[in-house]
């Protein structure tokens, strides 16, 4: 038995399973219990497509990490300090990701010959084969604990072996000394309409709280002080919920109802779910026969005065292009957020890229920009979907949120904002005009036409997909054209008025720049931290704004000698800046692995480039 | 205030075909609305024309009231859309064969299922005309196109049958040319809360002229179609002499005054009932063993997609806590750091 000492500041815990095991309950039911606690929290839920694969296959084990500390917590953590795996293809799986150091908590009930097997090992030593001898692994037959735990709560076996991720759950509360309150508080709220199970279940925690107490196998438990964080009341919250919220509170800010056509999609889907629950704010859902359909109840809302909405992932993305092409030509506001996916077409569903970056810049036919915005962490979300209604409703155009799948399943804890500090939104909707109402007359500083809702008698007016020219009459006038298109990409260009200059972390003048957008974030300012520690000069220039980029970003880029753009795809972002400031030259470094990255990689390829 | 079909009547210039079926079309549009208007105390300015992409999709740009041109097969999305969002908004679209029942099938089926209270006017010349001349989901069985050189080989759609199995609640039939039945079905689909479907049977003077001539041409008219009315006996011909009666679980064409046949025998019209065997033993009558369906044959009632949406928002809001944005932050589990 080995005894080792943690670092307390901060720890990361990965929870492995079969996809039935229930590990992403147990690791959200950890994150929030720490977050409550006063932690810094960081989650990845690392989950297949398959809603239940082969059991006891390494295609079927479901992942959920989560990175808790009392110090700045930016990314879910590289590797863990405590790998739970609940069957053998949960230790295969994920035992490259435990430290040197880590901790592995086996349920040894599903370690039997039949489960070895099934995870595919050569022998029928697993641990000796994955060489984690030398880790401290704790062997216990979580499944019998948990059997013999329920014997006398009424409940049949298949429903007792479902409490197992609760024992184990407890195991780990008493392990890092976390108050079961939290979680005893949200069983009684889950079950309320099935009160007999919520003894059981607070029984079977609070034993394997006991278990690992009594037995001497875990001989240190961690302590992790709350984080110091700003003064403030705190929640917990997910990019999926935070997109969902921000969206509402533009909807709130203008005055103007919510509409959300949508589809359901991986990893999107949460965000249409949530805006569903909130019909006393006025939200109105759609669930669409298609994407398609989707967009265009969306793009009909807008025509019809309301805040539209669509939410999607990358294969929809593709699907609403033409769609989003008309609601760009007929300059109507709409907020489509796209989580992106590992692609192409259906790619990994369930797992982290950021290849829609070329689709949502170039991908319609056509002469069409649209203005790109990307959150860079779970609680950004927020913020970020409240600018792109913002945008989309001053501007009178479409603008296009990426999140992504790591962004919208993880959840951090957030400093609740008052709506009081976020500015007022003001659309330009007209309400009578003289003469003939001419639909794309602009605003000479933003270039935006009006909005003339429907019901407004003397502005009655025709939109659509055909050019047409100021007065709104079709025309294939050559010159026309080309005037349309230009003031069409002017008011996206214009833009660039409207939003916050690029800033700059670390030094503002140096030798490298890293380059980064999305929700890579959290690793890439981790990656920075470590340089600033060691006294390197790096800075990080890390991009909410796309389309179009900041005004000052040229002037940023001319401050270092060299550029290393980061990001979840083959080069998209590089791309676009060679061809927007081709004065500058740029490096890259790209993953597509439906990974995030990891804070060492980007370390070392900094490193390679000192 | 009262209006006249000129009020309906926009500056652009109408650009289809001359001899083209839309032109009376629009006309009966342009004459029924200012009925509804009267009938229902409607404002021209609630009005909204959408259309998709075809000829019959030129129409909003023809009418003096709000429009929306949109894109391929899709109009039906973007109505269901604009009446969620506005539901004081009188929704109309236009549409053709291609447009909702290739491309926008699907959209289509699913804002009858829904039963959203929009007007749709579906154009079925049984062609592609802005493409120039490829068959359509309703071209005949054989019909020689641009793209079926040697005849298509497979069957067309009945645009009711698909109405009744989407559950529609409205189905109307009629020829370009009737304009005052056209106008009937119109003020009758504008009253009808739900999705309203008129098939209108329009010619295509250049590319599928004469498709439906067997049953239009004004000499046999009357002996190839039947007007229905609702609570009057299903009575056609010339001579208003042949009627349909139900000859086990067919429809059977009679002669009153043959065999015995009276007009009591004669069935009578009910286009409110909910079951559709009878509707679909209408809508699927073809020359020349029956009359082909005119008017209004099925217009029932049931609950609205837009009003369960607005009762349901109601509800939630009268029954919620939360009443904005900062009180929903709040919510849940939160804790204070001091």
């Amino acid at each position: 038995m080995q005894h080792k000492v943690i670092d307390t500041q901060d720890v990361v815990i990965r929870f492995a399973g079969d996809s039935g095991d229930g590990m992403q309950l147990t690791g959200t039911l950890f994150a929030d219990a720490s977050a409550l606690y006063g932690n810094e929290i960081s989650t990845f839920p690392d989950y297949p497509a398959e809603i239940r694969a082969p059991h006891g296959t390494v295609s079927g084990v479901s992942g959920f990490q989560v990175h808790v500390g009392s110090i700045e917590i930016n990314t879910p953590g590289d590797f863990c300090d405590v790998l739970v795996a609940m069957n053998p293809a949960a230790l295969k799986a994920n035992a490259k990701w435990a430290k040197p150091t880590a901790t592995i908590i086996v349920d040894t009930d599903t370690f039997d010959e039949a489960g070895i097997v099934r995870a595919g090992f050569k022998t029928l030593d697993p641990v000796t084969e994955l060489k984690v001898e030398d880790r401290n692994i704790i062997y216990s037959p979580i499944t019998t604990l948990t059997k013999e735990s329920l014997k006398d709560s009424g409940m049949d076996n298949k429903a007792i072996i479902r409490c197992k991720n609760m024992f184990t759950l407890g195991m780990c509360f008493f392990m890092f000394n976390r108050p079961l309150e939290f979680t005893y508080a949200y069983l009684e709220k889950k079950f309320k309409k099935k009160p007999q199970l919520i003894e059981p279940n607070k029984k079977v925690l609070f034993d394997g709280f006991n278990y690992a107490s009594n037995i001497h196998a875990i001989a240190n438990t961690y302590t992790i002080q709350p984080a110091r964080q700003e003064k403030g009341t705190y929640r917990n919250i997910s990019g999926n919920q935070a997109t969902a919220w921000g969206l509402i509170a533009a909807s709130e800010k203008s005055g103007v109802p919510l509409f959300c056509g949508s589809y359901p999609i991986t990893p999107a889907t949460a965000i249409l779910e949530e805006l569903a629950i909130h019909k006393n704010l006025g939200v109105k859902t759609l669930q669409a026969e298609d994407e398609i359909a989707g967009i265009c109840t969306a793009i009909g809302a807008a025509y019809a005065g309301n805040f539209a909405v669509t939410t999607t992932s990358g294969p929809g993305l593709s699907l609403k292009s033409e769609a989003l092409g008309l609601a760009m030509i007929t300059e109507l506001p709409l907020v489509l957020v796209d989580v992106q996916r590992s692609g192409p077409s259906t790619g990994i569903p369930t797992k982290t890229e950021q290849t829609d970056l070329n689709q949502a810049l170039y991908g319609r036919n056509g002469e069409c920009p649209i203005a790109i915005i990307a959150a860079h962490s779970p609680s950004h979300c927020f913020d970020a979907a409240f600018y792109a209604g913002k945008y989309a409703m001053e501007h009178m155009m479409p603008v296009i949120l990426l999140t992504e799948g790591f962004l919208g399943n993880g959840s951090e804890p957030w400093k609740i904002p008052s709506m009081k500090d976020y500015p007022a939104i003001k659309p330009p909707f007209i309400d009578s005009c003289e003469g003939q109402y001419k639909p794309y007359q602009r605003n000479p500083e933003t270039f935006a036409r009006y909005w003339a809702v429907p019901g407004k008698a003397g502005l009655e007016h025709r939109v659509g997909g055909l050019e047409k020219n100021t007065e709104g009459v079709i025309s294939s006038d050559p010159l026309n054209h080309e005037k349309m298109c230009a003031e069409r990409a002017e008011k996206v260009a214009r833009l660039a008025n409207y939003i916050p200059d690029q800033e700059v972390i670390g030094d503002k003048k140096g030798e490298i720049l890293i380059v980064g957008w999305g929700g890579t974030f959290g690793h890439l300012y981790t990656a920075v931290k470590e340089f600033h520690a060691e006294g390197k000069s790096v800075s990080l220039a890390h991009f909410d704004f796309i389309n179009p980029l900041p005004k000052n970003t040229a002037e940023i880029f001319g401050n270092f000698k060299k550029i290393i753009v980061c990001e979840l795809n083959s080069g998209h972002f590089v791309d676009y800046l060679r061809a927007k400031l081709p004065q500058f030259k740029y490096m890259q470094y790209n993953k597509v692995q439906g990974q995030p990255f990891i804070v060492k990689e980007i370390v070392d390829a900094v490193n390679n480039i000192l | 205030m009262k209006y006249t079909a000129q009020d309906f009547k926009s500056n652009q210039e109408v650009r289809w075909c001359p001899g083209c079926g839309d032109h009376a079309v629009l006309a009966s549009l342009q004459r029924a609305l200012p009925e509804v208007c009267e009938a229902l105390g409607y404002t021209k300015e609630r009005f909204v024309f959408v259309s998709g992409i075809g000829c019959s999709s030129r129409l909003p740009y023809y009418m003096n009231t709000f429009g929306f041109h949109s894109i391929h097969g899709r109009a039906t999305a973007i109505s269901t859309g604009m009446k969620v969002a506005n539901p004081t908004l009188t929704i109309w679209q236009a549409t053709g064969d291609g447009d909702a029942l290739a491309i926008g099938g699907n959209h289509f089926i699913h804002a009858i299922r829904r039963n959203i209270d929009i007007n749709i006017v579906l154009f079925n010349n049984q062609i592609y005309g802005l493409t120039k001349g490829q068959y359509s989901p309703t071209s005949k069985l054989g019909a020689i196109t641009k793209t079926s050189p040697y005849g298509t080989v497979e069957h067309p759609f009945t645009p009711g049958a698909l109405v009744l199995g989407a559950r529609g609640t409205f189905f109307a039939r009629s020829l370009d040319s009737e304009i005052n039945l056209n106008k009937e079905i119109f003020v009758a689909a504008a009253k009808h809360d739900g999705t309203s479907v008129t098939e209108m049977l329009v010619n295509c003077v250049i590319f599928n002229d004469g498709a439906h001539a067997t049953i239009s041409d004004r000499e046999n008219r009357e002996d190839r179609t039947i007007t229905l009315r609702h609570g009057q006996p299903m009575i056609f011909g010339k001579n208003k002499d042949k009627g349909l009666i139900l000859d086990g679980q067919k429809l059977k064409v009679v002669k009153i005054g043959e065999n015995g046949i009276t007009e009591k025998d004669i069935l009578v019209h009910d286009a409110t009932t909910v079951e559709t065997g009878i509707h679909s033993l209408l809508i699927e009558m073809k020359y020349p063993e029956y009359p082909v369906a005119l008017g209004i044959i099925r217009d029932v009632k049931d609950m609205t997609y837009d009003d369960n949406v607005r009762d349901q928002l109601l509800e939630v809001k009268s029954k919620s806590t939360i009443t904005c944005m900062d009180e929903l932050l709040h919510s849940g589990a939160t804790w204070e750091v001091k």
